[in-house]
């Protein structure tokens, strides 16, 4: 599924146009992509909760040389699905 | 940021939309995902993200209060993974 059918749903269930539809779907998600941005969580009940994270610097290798490397710290967007998500995908792909 | 929230900004910036309508909007889209995800879809949105689900397999899990061992069923997950833009531009901010 891409942007372009979520629009299409959102001009069938709500009845913007099509125009409108596809306006709004990228207006929602620049939104929540300028508040995760901005360092702040997005909640979204039933969904799930967008955090941003700081993880510390850490020591990795190059898996293709296997030089040891310093990953610098930095910072993340980590998705928790809500209980709700999870049973909706759990119950209707078995 | 919580769902109410997005929904004001949503219908502040949209003068042509109404409070009831955005909150349908918002509901509407991320239900579609929701949709597309128990259906096994992978929902692309091009510099945001994507949504997929995951195969979990069964395995012995063991009650961490008790030490009893349990058995866990194999499952499937929703997950996100942020997109280039989103990773970058959250990691950039000071």
């Amino acid at each position: 599924m891409t942007k372009a059918e979520i629009a299409k749903v959102v001009h069938e269930r709500v009845g913007l146009s099509k125009k409108e539809s596809g306006q709004i779907v990228d207006v929602v998600l620049d939104v929540v992509h300028k508040a995760l941005e901005q360092g702040e969580d997005v909640k979204l009940s039933g969904f799930g909760h967008f955090m941003v994270r700081n993880k510390r610097p850490r020591r990795g290798r190059n898996p293709k040389t296997g030089d040891e490397i310093t990953i610098s710290s930095r910072r993340i967007v980590t998705f928790r699905a809500s209980q709700l998500l999870k049973n909706q995908v759990l119950g209707e792909n078995q | 940021m919580t769902k109410s929230k997005l929904v004001e900004i949503i219908a502040n910036h949209q003068d042509q939309i109404t409070r009831r309508e955005a909150e349908v909007v918002v509901s509407t889209i991320f239900s579609a995902i929701g949709d597309a995800l128990s259906r096994g879809e992978r929902v692309e949105l091009r510099g945001f993200g994507s949504f997929y689900t995951k195969q979990r397999n069964a395995r012995v899990g063991r009650n961490p209060k008790t030490g009893d061992t349990v058995q866990v069923p194999a499952k499937i997950v929703p997950q996100f993974k942020p997109g280039k833009e989103l990773r970058e531009r959250v990691d950039n901010i000071t």
